[in-house]
C-alpha cells in the first residue's frame, strides 16, 4: 500500500494516469468502430506518420504535439480517401504511407546527430516524455473527442453497421466517417506519447477483440471495452512501475492476457 | 403522378455504359421487379435509384412527397455485418436515424416505430438476441424492419432472398406482398429469381445487355425475352411463336447432319 502512495507521489506518474487513463479511453471507444469497419490497420499507418511528424518536429525544435496533431489529421483523412479509391486497397495503402513516413521520420532524425534517446522514447513510448503543455492539451483532446463520441454514437453505429444503407436513407456516412478518422487521428497522437509508434494500434484494436469475445450487443462492447481498455492500461503502469519493465509493452501484454481470459470464458461459456 | 420517374438515363460502371436510355416510371402502390442476368446493370440501376452512383445522362424525377430520407433500403448483407456485435433492436433502431437530424439520442417516437415494425415483422421475441447469430431468414427481417423504420412509402430491395432456404424466401415474398397490398407500400425489388418475381409483382423491368422489357407482369409472359426465361403453357400465337423460336435448332451446325 505504502509503495502505491509512494509510486502516486511521483508528479510524472500522476501526469501518465490523468494523460493516459482518457486516452486509454478514447482508443477502447473508437476501436470498436475501427475494427468492424475493417479499418483496424488506419491506427498503425497513422502511428507511423506521426512518428516521422514527431522526429521532424525535434529536429527542428517544434513543440511536437503541434507538428503533429495536424499532419495525422491530413493523413487520416488521406488515407480514408485512399481506402475508398479501388485503385490502390486499403491495406497497402495503409502500408506505403506508414513505411514512407517511418523512414522519413528515421532519416530526418539521425540526420543531425544518429539515433538519440528522444527517437526510442517515440518508438517504444515513454511515460516519462510528458511536459506540463502537453498533458493539459492532451486531457483537453481526449475530453472533445470523448464528447464528439457519445454525441454522434447513434451515427457512427450506423455508418459502421451498414454504410450503404445509411447513404441511402439520407445519413451524410461520409461525413460521419471523417469525424471517425479525426477522432482516431487525435487518439493516437496523444497515445503514442506513452505507448509509442509500434504499440499504440493495439490500444485500439485489443479492447474492442476482446470485448467482442464475450459482449453481444454494441452498447455491452462499447461499455465493456471501455473497462477493459482502463483497467489494462492502469495494470500496466502500475506493473511497469514494480517490474521495471517499459510502460507501453506492458500495457500491451495486459491486454493481451486480458484477451487470453475472455477468449477461454467465451468458449467455456459457449459449451 | 408517378413517385419516380426516370428520363433516358443511363449509367456506366467502371467506365463501361451497362444501360444508355432508360425510362420508365413507377406509380405509387406499384411492385416492381428489376430482373436480369449477372452484370446487366441491375444493382448499378437501383444505386443510381438511391442516389449512390451519379448518372451519365438522363434524369431521375421523384415525386414531390418523396424526400431522400423517406426511401427504406434493405442493400444485401456485408461480410462486416457477419460478425457484428449487435442487437435486433439497436439494428432495427439505427433506421430512425435519418429523420433524427442533429439530435444526439433517439426519442420516444423513434423507440414505438422500431418496436412497432419488429411487431409488424413478428420478430418481436428477437429484440433482445444478437443479430450475428440469427439464421438467415430472421436476419433479412431484421433488415426490412429497419428499412421501414425509414420509410412508409417507398422500399427498394436488393435480392432480399439471396442465400435463404426455400421456406424462409417464400415467407420473405409474402411479407413484401403484404406490406405493398396492406399498407400500400411502394416496392421496387432487384431480383434474379424470375419465377418469382413474375408470380409476385405487378411490373417488370427486365434489363439485358441489348434488350430492354419493361411493363406489366401480364404482358412480360408472353413476350419473346420473357419467353426465354419462363415455362408456360400459355398457347397463344406469340407465345408459340416465341417457343417455336427458341427451340429451332438449326442455326447450330452439329444438328443439321453435316457431319454425318
Amino acid at each position: 500500500m505504502n509503495e502505491l502512495l509512494e509510486m502516486l507521489s511521483f508528479s510524472f506518474m500522476q501526469r501518465a494516469f490523468i494523460v493516459g487513463v482518457p486516452v486509454a479511453l478514447c482508443a477502447a471507444l473508437l476501436g470498436v468502430s475501427l475494427v468492424l469497419k475493417r479499418y483496424a490497420m488506419i491506427g498503425d499507418g497513422l502511428s507511423h506518420v506521426g512518428f516521422g511528424a514527431l522526429a521532424i518536429a525535434s529536429a527542428f525544435n517544434l513543440a511536437p504535439l503541434w507538428v503533429s496533431v495536424p499532419v495525422v489529421v491530413i493523413s487520416a483523412f488521406l488515407l480514408l480517401r485512399l481506402s475508398e479509391s479501388s485503385k490502390i486497397k486499403g491495406d497497402s495503402a495503409i502500408a506505403i504511407i506508414s513505411s514512407g513516413a517511418l523512414a522519413i521520420g528515421v532519416v530526418v532524425a539521425t540526420a543531425g546527430n544518429g539515433m538519440n534517446t528522444d527517437l526510442s522514447n517515440y518508438l517504444f513510448g515513454s511515460i516519462l516524455a510528458t511536459s506540463e503543455g502537453d498533458a493539459i492539451l492532451s486531457v483537453c483532446l481526449s475530453v472533445v473527442v470523448l464528447i464528439m463520441f457519445i454525441f454522434f454514437y447513434g451515427k457512427i453505429f450506423a455508418v459502421t453497421f451498414d454504410e450503404s444503407f445509411s447513404k441511402a436513407t439520407g445519413v451524410n456516412s461520409g461525413a460521419y466517417n471523417m469525424i471517425i478518422a479525426l477522432l482516431t487521428a487525435l487518439t493516437i497522437v496523444i497515445g503514442m506519447r506513452i505507448m509509442g509508434t509500434l504499440l499504440i494500434s493495439s490500444l485500439i484494436i485489443f479492447p474492442a477483440l476482446t470485448s467482442m469475445r464475450l459482449c453481444k450487443t454494441y452498447k455491452r462492447v462499447i461499455i465493456c471495452s471501455s473497462i477493459v481498455s482502463v483497467v489494462c492500461f492502469i495494470a500496466g503502469i502500475v506493473g511497469s512501475y514494480f517490474l521495471e519493465t517499459p510502460t507501453g509493452a506492458t500495457i500491451v501484454i495486459m491486454n493481451m492476457i486480458m484477451f487470453l481470459v475472455f477468449t477461454v470464458l467465451s468458449k467455456v461459456r459457449g459449451r | 403522378m408517378p413517385i419516380i420517374e426516370c428520363k433516358n438515363i443511363s449509367m456506366s460502371y467502371d467506365g463501361v455504359t451497362v444501360f444508355d436510355s432508360l425510362s420508365f416510371s413507377v406509380e405509387s402502390g406499384d411492385y416492381l421487379c428489376i430482373v436480369g442476368e449477372n452484370g446487366s446493370g441491375k444493382s448499378t440501376l437501383m444505386k443510381g435509384l438511391l442516389g449512390l452512383k451519379p448518372l451519365k445522362s438522363g434524369e431521375i424525377i421523384y415525386s414531390d412527397g418523396l424526400k431522400r430520407n423517406e426511401i427504406g433500403y434493405l442493400p444485401q448483407q456485408t461480410g462486416a455485418q457477419k460478425d457484428f456485435p449487435a442487437s435486433v433492436y439497436e439494428v432495427v433502431l439505427s433506421g430512425r436515424l435519418n429523420k433524427r437530424g442533429f439530435a444526439p439520442f433517439y426519442s420516444r417516437a423513434d423507440k414505438k416505430a422500431a418496436l412497432d415494425n419488429m411487431e409488424r415483422l413478428g420478430i418481436m421475441k428477437l429484440k433482445n438476441r444478437c443479430y450475428r447469430e440469427l439464421s438467415g431468414g430472421q436476419q433479412q427481417r431484421v433488415l426490412l424492419a429497419r428499412a421501414l423504420c425509414a420509410t412508409s412509402k417507398l422500399l427498394i430491395l436488393d435480392e432480399p432472398v439471396t442465400g435463404l432456404d426455400p421456406l424462409a424466401a417464400s415467407e420473405m415474398y409474402d411479407i413484401i406482398k403484404k406490406l405493398n397490398k396492406e399498407n400500400g407500400i411502394t416496392v421496387i425489388m432487384v431480383s434474379h429469381d424470375i419465377v418469382a418475381a413474375v408470380d409476385k409483382a405487378d411490373y417488370i423491368l427486365h434489363l439485358s445487355n441489348k434488350e430492354l422489357f419493361f411493363g406489366s407482369t401480364a404482358d412480360y409472359t408472353h413476350s419473346e425475352i420473357g419467353s426465354r426465361f419462363l415455362y408456360h403453357n400459355c398457347h397463344c400465337e406469340g407465345c408459340e411463336r416465341h417457343s417455336k423460336h427458341h427451340h429451332d435448332v438449326s442455326h447450330i451446325k452439329h444438328y443439321t447432319g453435316e457431319q454425318n
